[in-house]
């Protein structure tokens, strides 16, 4: 176990530094930050004084390098625009994301397990088909579009809930949340239910398949002979297995729809990190853009790791395989 | 946020397929695949949608790419509106004076088009090397699906958004970034099946033979693994459109003189507060109507296709 | 909870209209944020006029771009290099200290000092030889030539306090790097309301990035007091959400209003003012003449370089239709330029008409110069600097195909755009230039004379258009000090680059502002959105 270990850790940390030099060395291909940055009146001395002031006279090794050694140092960079450390300006906007991201769980679960036994339960009836006909239409609709036309209907023609933004935050244990105030809340239904329109599809496969499985197994059979009633048997019984791979499913698939709040909080305006990374690529702040995809990197190789782990731990077979191969 | 389906979540109502015998098996699925009516609808509209996509330059009121047929003075009319030049913009116009309609049926024609490349590509390369791998096997499958797990498992978003970042705009360059986050789901599902058919008798034959390695894995292994495959990559196609539009909608994708449907209604999102509704919405429309289309055969095709159902 | 609380309060408010003196804070929703409060960190519009509040200048420029006294009380030219300003008596910094020549001199050492800044105010202080400090209330300035610029170039930098940052007591000017300098302030020490210490008739009251950044009135302030006690700036970046804040009332005012959002905000009961700007939106056409002229984007002469001919260039200007794309693509909110600044901007003249859009008169010239069928053209464009950038540049495209050059247009995000510009990738592009100093020569210098690394000219010339007569008429211009003699050489030199077509200029931007029905603002030339220049109504 501890040989799979060490041999896993290698490749996870072998991942990280590959996917760091191609993310710096990409990233440093796009423009030149001083014509973005200087004052139009810059002359042609101003503009390399600024460029050597950033850092960005240096040939690409050496910036490399030194990006490098700050990043085994736990720096990823200042912002060339805010002077601020990259990675600390991330992490003022995660927060934001971050509760969108679980607004958006949440909402999918709640639509998503319903009506996925809801279908389940009576997979030929009109329900049951309308809902998963329905399920295809979430597959399909494209998020933006989704969120454009959310906008038009409730925040123009309606004019029940805002465009976009974020709402007024409250303070809590140090970190501003928008939920706990009506107005917090009122800017996140529409960002939220648009990012959570995908995954609340997913739930409703993920709890029709479970729930027609589950109808069928003992335990039902039994809990029904014994008389218990129906709703009981559904609520309680049913409920708590299709939890298990729903749960496992909605966890793995978390980072992805942070990484899909890009687009999200592009068409509402929110200020998290995936706006920040957009708004940092048409300012062509490169220490913010290389610090996103950094953290994005070792977010999802952490991941692998822990799930290989587990699954080794769990199963002796991958071990084995993985020492004879 | 549209994606492959999950492979196996496909609806388990699937009716199970009772073939007669002595009918082909492509007769025998064919038929199987227009029992339910929406599947009937769903190849109805991808056959339209295909055929207006590709007529459009003969349909079309307007040529909505050649600027010298665009005025500006006939910027923003609503639908039904009257052009200077004698027509009726029946889907209104953009500020550039851009049909709608032409504008939608050009649009639907490149958005097809890049899904449909995209794809093709994809699906190639994606399909060769997982095959290759699979019958390779050892070390070298184990780095290749090492690789394509860990493509997998980052945001395709994310990735296409970097690289065209980099690159620019243009056609070419939102194909290419779409095969780069494409070709993983291929080598994944033909190296799955092609782990089963491995090992069964025909191969064995063929290896007993010896046939060269390439002509094993290509002329008898990988035909074998079809069906799962075209059911990815007709979903693949829908997931293509749907990523291409949301690049073009974040401002990296296709040239804004040659607009997709997604870039259509990017320039609609300027116009949405102030009730100008027609330059985003009616692009939407048609876009949701594609992506649903190929995703309703699709879903179709993996309960006909799919060999446990069917066996 | 906050809300509830807020609501409580308007609710206080709503109930005692009758005294005034309760709405005394304004919030303002502002299109951009500004990078930092350190006034020296980096020279950009957003944190230019918020220094304005805070940290003020020598010089003080109206809404029109004119000079006038502000820390200085007058200023003259005692001979041909040297200046003399008279600074006002009994001005006070926010922590109480006077302010004397000794804050200017050490705001003009700190400048080039600052680490990491983007972009830093040099420019504004190259021209400066030696400081001398004679008493505490006069500052002479020597430079190298006649610099009639200097009254300007005091404009535009912030004045900080050389005693709160910490200088020594020998501090003495000497051009490359002062004594007794000390060691200056970080740029982040200027976020703490504490070290953010300049004579304005704001200080600092609390800053919070990306969310709030709050004002508050400095009661000791040497000039008029402003209305408002306390300013709130709420960045807002998307123009629908900045809209949406103001119609539901979550910000009194707001900068930049989408075009396409005025008859929603009219039909809200909002007031929306509208300000010619000193940004020009141009099409520069590469009239390199070197032998190794590549052909990016020109396809159909044979390699030849079309805009060299004068002929070509005139069939461009004829062939775009200004009224049209300020009427369609712009909603009215633009003006057709017939030069690079507006009139009344220094160096202006009246009689310097937008070209008459001539389609006909277009293909001819383009016939004589030989090329009857055109040619074909790629006009690049940013896509996300300037208002309806990408629109117009389509527009412009539109218009260049009707005459026969078949255009298309590469547009693209302004940090890839600028770099590409740079390395000279257009034969044709579209962009813009707001003239900070609001004086002629400066658009002349960066977008028509000559590019030449030794005066600065042509820095942003990167049609390469090089013209004798302009440079020498400029260059004449920045070294006479009489400001009539130096104004006539300014219009000479403009009307010899708009007769050649050295640049098409297509039209002045508008910047609108909106807000409450119950205030007042005068729009600025400069775009600036300054919170003491806005007054309650009536």
């Amino acid at each position: 176990m501890l040989v799979y270990f060490i041999r896993r850790l290698g490749q996870a940390a072998l991942v990280v530094a590959v996917m760091g030099a191609i993310v710096f060395v990409s990233i440093y291909m796009v423009g030149n930050p001083v014509d973005v940055l200087a004052n139009p009146n810059a002359d042609a001395k101003e503009m390399a004084e600024i460029a050597g002031r950033l850092g960005l006279d240096k040939p690409l090794h050496e910036q490399f390098a030194l990006f490098v050694w700050n990043a085994l140092h736990g720096d990823l960079g200042r912002s060339f625009v805010f002077n601020e450390p990259a990675l600390k300006l991330i992490i003022q906007r995660m927060p934001a994301t971050l509760e969108l991201a679980f607004a958006a769980l949440i909402v999918s679960v709640l639509i998503g397990i319903p009506l996925g036994m809801l279908a389940g339960l009576w997979p030929h009836s009109v329900w049951g088909r309308g809902i998963m006909t329905g399920s295809i239409l979430g597959f399909s609709l494209p998020n933006f579009w989704i969120g454009l036309m959310l906008i038009l209907l409730f925040a123009v023609q309606l004019r029940w809930l805002p465009s976009g933004g974020r709402g007024e935050t409250v303070t809590v244990l140090g970190v501003p949340v928008s939920f706990l105030t009506v107005d917090g809340l009122r800017h996140l239904v529409l960002p939220a239910f648009t990012l959570a329109l995908y995954k609340a599809a997913l739930v409703i496969r993920l709890a029709r398949a479970g729930t027609r499985e589950a109808m069928l197994q003992d335990y039902v059979r039994f809990a029904r002979a014994k008389g218990l009633s129906p709703s009981r048997i559904i609520l309680v019984h049913v409920l708590k297995n299709i939890m298990i791979p729903i749960t496992t499913v909605l966890g793995l698939e978390f980072g992805g729809m942070i990484a899909f709040a890009v687009v999200t909080e592009t068409v509402f305006a929110y200020p998290g990190m995936g706006k920040l990374l957009i708004d940092s690529i048409g300012r062509l702040d490169r220490p913010i853009i290389v610090a996103y995809l950094m953290m994005v990197v070792v977010v999802f190789v952490v991941i692998n790791f822990v799930v290989d782990l587990i699954y080794a731990a769990l199963d002796p077979r991958v071990r084995l395989s993985e020492q004879g191969s | 946020m549209t994606q492959a389906l999950p492979h196996d979540l496909g609806p388990a109502a699937a009716e199970p397929i009772r073939a007669e015998r002595g009918e082909s098996l492509l007769r025998r699925r064919l038929s199987a695949y227009f029992d339910t009516p929406l599947a009937f609808v769903g190849a109805g509209l991808l056959v339209l949608l295909l055929v207006v996509a590709i007529a459009a330059p003969w349909i079309a009121p307007q040529n909505p790419y050649d600027l010298a047929q665009l005025d500006i003075m006939d910027g923003r009319l609503a639908p039904g509106e009257k052009a200077a030049a004698g027509f009726t913009y029946y889907l209104g116009t953009d500020e550039q004076g851009r049909d709608m309609l032409s504008a939608i049926l050009y649009g639907l024609r490149i958005s097809l088009f890049v899904g449909v490349v995209s794809t093709l590509f994809a699906c190639t390369i994606g399909a060769s090397i997982g095959v290759a791998a699979a019958y390779a096997g050892g070390k070298v499958e184990s780095f290749v699906m090492r690789v394509v797990d860990l493509q997998l498992s980052f945001p395709a978003i994310l990735i296409a958004l970097v690289l065209l970042a980099v690159w620019g705009r243009g056609i070419d360059k939102v194909i290419i970034a779409l095969v780069i986050v494409q070709w993983a789901y291929y080598a994944r599902t033909v190296r799955g099946s092609a782990l089963v058919e491995r090992g069964r008798e025909y191969i064995e034959a063929a290896r007993c033979l010896a046939l060269p390695r390439s002509r094993i894995v290509f002329r008898h292994l990988l035909p074998n693994c079809l069906p799962p495959l075209i059911v990815v990559a007709t979903v693949q196609v829908a997931h293509a459109i749907a990523l291409e539009a949301t690049l073009s909608f974040l401002g990296v994708g296709v040239p804004v003189t040659e607009p997709s449907l997604g870039l259509l209604i990017k320039n609609g999102y300027d116009y949405l507060l102030s009730g100008k509704y027609w330059i985003s919405t009616y692009p939407g429309v048609a876009l949701v109507i594609a992506i649903v289309a190929i995703n309703l055969v699709g879903d179709r095709l993996r309960d006909v296709l799919n060999p446990r159902l069917s066996r | 909870m906050v809300v509830s609380r807020t609501a409580l309060l308007a609710g206080t408010v709503l109930a005692c209209v009758a005294v005034p003196a309760v709405a005394q804070e304004l919030k303002i929703g502002v299109a951009s944020e500004a990078t930092s409060i350190d006034p020296h960190f980096h020279n950009v519009g957003q944190n230019n006029a918020l220094r304005r509040h805070i940290f003020e200048s020598l010089v003080f420029v109206d809404a029109a771009q004119k000079p006038y006294p502000g820390l200085a009380a007058s200023w003259k030219a005692v001979d041909d290099t040297t200046w003399e300003f008279k600074l006002r008596p009994g001005v006070k910094f926010s922590n109480g200290q006077d302010f004397t020549a000794r804050d200017v001199v050490y705001s003009v050492c700190r400048i080039p000092t600052v680490e990491n800044s983007p972009s830093n105010f040099t420019i504004a202080t190259k021209g400066i030889e030696s400081m001398e400090t004679p008493d505490p209330l006069t500052l002479v300035v020597k430079t190298k030539g006649p610099y009639p610029l200097m009254p300007l170039d005091m404009g535009v930098f912030g004045i900080i306090s050389a005693q709160a940052s910490g200088a020594g007591a020998d501090l003495k000017f000497k051009k490359g790097g002062c004594e007794g300098l000390g060691t200056p302030p970080k740029s982040a020490d200027f976020n703490d309301p504490a070290k953010a210490v300049g004579t304005g008739p704001y200080k600092l009251a609390e800053y919070t990035r990306g969310t709030r950044l709050a004002l508050e009135r400095n009661d000791g302030y040497w000039g008029a007091k402003p209305h408002w006690k306390t300013v709130v700036f709420r960045p807002i970046t998307s123009a629908g959400p900045r809209v949406a804040a103001l119609v539901s009332g979550d910000v009194d005012m707001i900068e930049n209003p989408p075009i396409q959002d005025f008859d929603l905000i009219k039909k809200a009961g909002l007031t929306i003012v509208q300000g010619l700007s000193n940004r020009i939106i141009y099409v520069h056409l590469d009239q390199f003449t070197g032998p190794d002229w590549k052909t990016p984007g020109v396809k159909g002469t044979d390699g030849k370089n079309p805009f060299l001919d004068k002929r070509v260039r005139q069939a461009m200007s004829k062939a775009i239709n200004r009224d049209a794309i300020v009427d369609r693509i712009m909603g009215g909110v633009a003006k057709p330029a017939g030069e690079l600044l507006p009139v009344p901007l220094f160096g202006t003249s009246e009689d310097r008409k937008p070209e008459k859009y001539d389609p006909e008169g277009a293909k001819k010239l383009l016939a004589e110069a030989g090329y009857p069928n055109g040619f074909e053209l790629t006009l690049g464009s940013p896509n996300d600097r300037y208002i309806n950038d990408e629109k117009v540049a389509q527009a412009v495209a539109q218009m260049f195909t009707r005459v026969g050059i078949k255009t298309g247009v590469d547009s693209m995000t302004a940090s890839t755009f600028f770099s590409r510009r740079n390395k000279y990738e257009f034969s044709a592009y579209l962009a813009g230039w707001g003239a900070d100093t609001g004086e002629m020569s400066n658009s002349i210098v960066a977008l028509i004379a000559t590019q030449d690394a030794a005066p600065g000219f042509g820095n942003t010339n990167r049609g390469r258009y090089s013209n004798k007569t302009v440079d020498e008429l400029t260059r004449k211009a920045l070294t006479t000090i009489d400001d009539k003699e130096r104004e006539k050489l300014l219009q000479e030199a403009s009307k010899v680059g708009m007769e050649d077509y050295g640049i098409i200029p297509l039209h002045f931007e508008v910047t609108p502002w909106a807000f409450r029905k119950t205030i007042t603002y005068t729009p600025r030339v400069d775009q600036y959105t300054l919170a003491y220049e806005v007054k309650p109504g009536q």
